[in-house]
């Protein structure tokens, strides 16, 4: 088991360094101009650009740049704009000038905001989802199971920034049945915490519980009708032991999959829901820096992106050999 | 870890060992087991009686006239119809027939494990006198595993892949008993090395995908037999397995009731199977009972065409170069049975039937010989004359 973990972990880490090439290669060596990016487009003097070149190394040889980059991770860096040096303290995802802060600052106060949406979003779909979609393969055929399945069809057709538009402006501001949406810390006050992401919560969470159940559905169908299921049944264990413990360890195997990629996708930015609900967190933050053309914080956000990214994939790995013994063999 | 190769061929080493020490008789070949079955007399196992229901007192399991249906989209499915029989404790019963006549449905309500939404039910089934068709589910989940237990066809795809084998025993242990973890362990420890699982502390430990498929069934004998069952209802039981582990389960399974004095309904094909293991057989033609007598009679002196048939269909040794001998046709569907006898469409010997009885009147379920519980369903008047003189010599 434990040399399983350590292999996934040396495989994990060699995707993260990967990627980092990749985001460093993008947006350095593809034909776009950082300096000119900063140095912006009026009042933009060559002399001044050659120095924004200078001081950002952006003179020096690629390999040099990404080595200093890569360094800076782990160490902290000084960058150097008209004569003011600005400390970047490790670990160093670069400095935005348009911010005047290094990257890493401005990520640290957006990515608590996108955990907690998401965090409420995962304990939703994972509970609701995949107990409805049990449940529904429990009694599949029945007038439950067909309208469930009808209803979550018709909603996950109609796209989700329509739903989350229209329950913001109806069930928010014009008639006000569900709380404002906007984010507070938890550890400043868990109560405004919980009423600013309720909102958000409800609307990510219910549009995807549909899928989430329609995918449980359809492994539990499959699962119930297991050879080991009607074993189970003919030891004398109860229909809820059956389906929740013997039928649910499987069925869930599949579910696991999607939803650590799902929940990776949604940590590096859950744009709609951020934007609509007016959340600062890693999704508004990717729109303003595209906006800005801030090529430091797209950098670093696709960074961390990318870091959610594997550590999921990790994590699913892990859950996956707990929940099945057999992967611990391959 | 080995790699799973070389565990697994290290496996069947110990299962052969295992077997060998637990063996009453050497390893029966193909050969021997398919003889036995038209010799009774030399086949293996000892027989207790001749009669049905010896001694007169009521049998453990009594079903009578049980009838299972499936409505489904294209009409209702006649599985079972009107099937009566009777096991006492201590003794087997074979339910013999191919595939879809209906071996598995009447078993598998005897256990109460239809769908209830899905499935009609009518007639008795009495387990030690009382009642359990038409009982609630929360009835049935006190008897299921307890004193009815079951023994599946496939163990690969009977037991669960991602509990440990001992967890499995465990839990069915503590279903059915308020015991701690511990005291369960311990049981399900006692019953791997009773169906001769060796290092049992070890086993209970492993997944099933780390046995092999003798020792996987023997987990499974020993998940069927830990609460002690009257009634072990073992559906195919050998069914996957390579035949000289075939004859291991076997002999374990009449080891074990040799033990337990509990009653075993056997389903099977193979009639190999029915000489080696049997008391008494019942003949399942397309949801009916087209043969019923103790295995001495039925082998032996067998009574209805279809039973002609599936004897004559086993492959000898001695006649090696011999084609086989097929019963021509396939089951019928049990959307539509046949008008009739339900085996009249494959029957050779219909034609001697005068008139069209044998499609027009269902035959009844009758002793073959006036008295005596050997019955069988046909309308040929001279059903022994034929069976000496035409299909006997045929069967060697």
């Amino acid at each position: 088991m434990l040399y399983f973990v350590a292999r996934r972990l040396v495989s994990a880490l060699s995707v993260v360094l990967v990627t980092l090439i990749a985001t460093f290669t993008l947006f350095f060596v593809a034909p776009t101009d950082p300096a000119a990016a900063i140095c912006g487009d009026r009042n933009c003097t060559q002399q001044r650009y050659n120095e924004i070149k200078r001081n950002l190394h952006l003179d020096r040889p690629k390999v040099q740049q990404f080595a200093e980059y890569t360094a800076g991770i782990f160490a902290g860096r000084t960058f150097e704009t008209a004569g003011v040096k600005q400390k970047c303290p490790a670990p160093c995802l670069g400095f935005s000038f348009k911010n005047d802060r290094p990257v890493y600052e401005t990520l640290k106060t957006r990515l608590p905001v996108t955990v907690s949406l998401v965090a409420g979003y995962a304990v939703l779909v994972l509970t609701i989802g995949v107990f409805v979609g049990s449940l529904a393969a429990k009694r599949r055929g029945t007038m439950g199971d067909r309208a469930l399945m009808t209803s979550t069809l018709v909603l996950s057709s109609i796209p989700y920034y329509i739903v989350a538009l229209m329950i913001s402006l109806y069930l928010t501001i014009l008639y006000p049945i569900l709380p404002r949406s906007g984010y507070t810390p938890l550890t400043e006050n868990p109560g405004k915490w919980v009423a600013g992401l309720l909102t958000p919560w409800l609307v990510l969470g219910i549009y995807n519980c549909t899928q989430y159940a329609r995918f449980s559905r359809g492994s539990m169908v499959e699962t119930l009708s297991e050879d080991f299921i009607r074993t189970a049944r003919a030891k004398g264990l109860s229909d809820r032991v059956v389906t929740y413990k013997h039928a649910l360890r499987s069925g869930l195997i599949p579910v696991v999959t999607i939803f650590g990629l799902d929940i990776a996708g949604s940590l590096a930015g859950a744009i709609f829901t951020e934007k609509i609900f007016d959340l600062p967190g890693l999704g508004n933050l990717v729109i303003d820096s595209l906006n800005n053309y801030d090529l430091p914080v797209i950098m670093g956000t696709v960074l961390v992106a990318s870091v959610f990214l594997v550590m999921m994939n990790f994590i699913v790995d892990i859950a996956y050999s707990l929940i099945d013994p057999r992967v611990r063999l391959a | 870890m080995t790699t799973p190769a070389g565990d697994e061929g290290r496996k069947d080493l110990q299962d052969r060992k295992v077997g060998q020490e637990t063996m009453v008789g050497t390893v029966p070949s193909d050969g021997e087991v398919a003889r036995d079955a038209r010799n009774p007399s030399i086949a293996t196992r000892e027989r207790r009686s001749t009669t049905l229901t010896p001694s007169g007192e009521t049998p453990y399991l009594v079903v009578e006239d049980l009838t299972v249906k499936f409505p489904t989209a294209d009409g209702v499915v006649s599985a079972v119809n009107g099937l009566s029989y009777a096991v006492p404790l201590g003794r087997t019963l074979a339910i013999v027939g191919e595939s879809g006549s209906g071996k598995s449905v009447s078993s598998m309500a005897v256990m109460g494990l239809h769908d209830r939404k899905r499935t009609r039910i009518t007639g008795s089934i009495r387990l030690g006198g009382d009642e359990i068709v038409g009982l609630p589910d929360s009835e049935l989940m006190k008897i299921r595993g307890d004193a009815v237990a079951m023994v599946f066809q496939d163990p690969q795809s009977s037991l669960h892949p991602l509990y440990t084998v001992g967890n499995q025993i465990s839990e069915a242990y503590r279903v059915h008993h308020k015991v701690s973890k511990d005291v369960a362990k311990k049981r399900a420890l006692e019953m791997l090395d009773l169906v001769g699982i060796p290092n049992p502390i070890r086993r209970f430990k492993q997944y099933p995908h780390e046995f092999s498929g003798g020792m996987r069934q023997r987990a499974m004998i020993a998940m069927g037999l830990v609460n002690d069952p009257k009634l072990v209802i073992a559906d195919e039981p050998t069914t996957a397995l390579d035949v000289t582990v075939q004859a291991q389960i076997l002999d374990l399974l009449n080891n074990l009731q040799k033990e337990f004095g509990s009653a075993i309904v056997l389903i099977t094909h193979d009639l190999g199977v029915v000489a080696e293991m049997a008391d008494d057989v019942l003949v399942m033609y397309a949801g009916r009972c087209v043969e019923y007598g103790t295995a001495e009679d039925v082998l032996a002196r067998p009574r209805m065409p279809y039973t002609w048939g599936l004897l004559e269909s086993i492959p000898t040794v001695s006649a090696a170069s011999e084609r086989l001998r097929p019963i021509k046709g396939l089951p019928p569907s049990l959307l539509a049975l046949p008008s009739g006898c339900s085996f009249n469409p494959r029957c050779p010997y219909k034609d001697r039937v005068k008139g069209e009885r044998c499609i027009t009147d269902l035959p009844e379920l009758l002793p073959v010989d006036g008295a005596g519980a050997h019955t069988s369903r046909c309308h040929l008047h001279d059903k022994a004359s034929i069976y000496e003189a035409e299909v006997a010599p045929r069967l060697g």
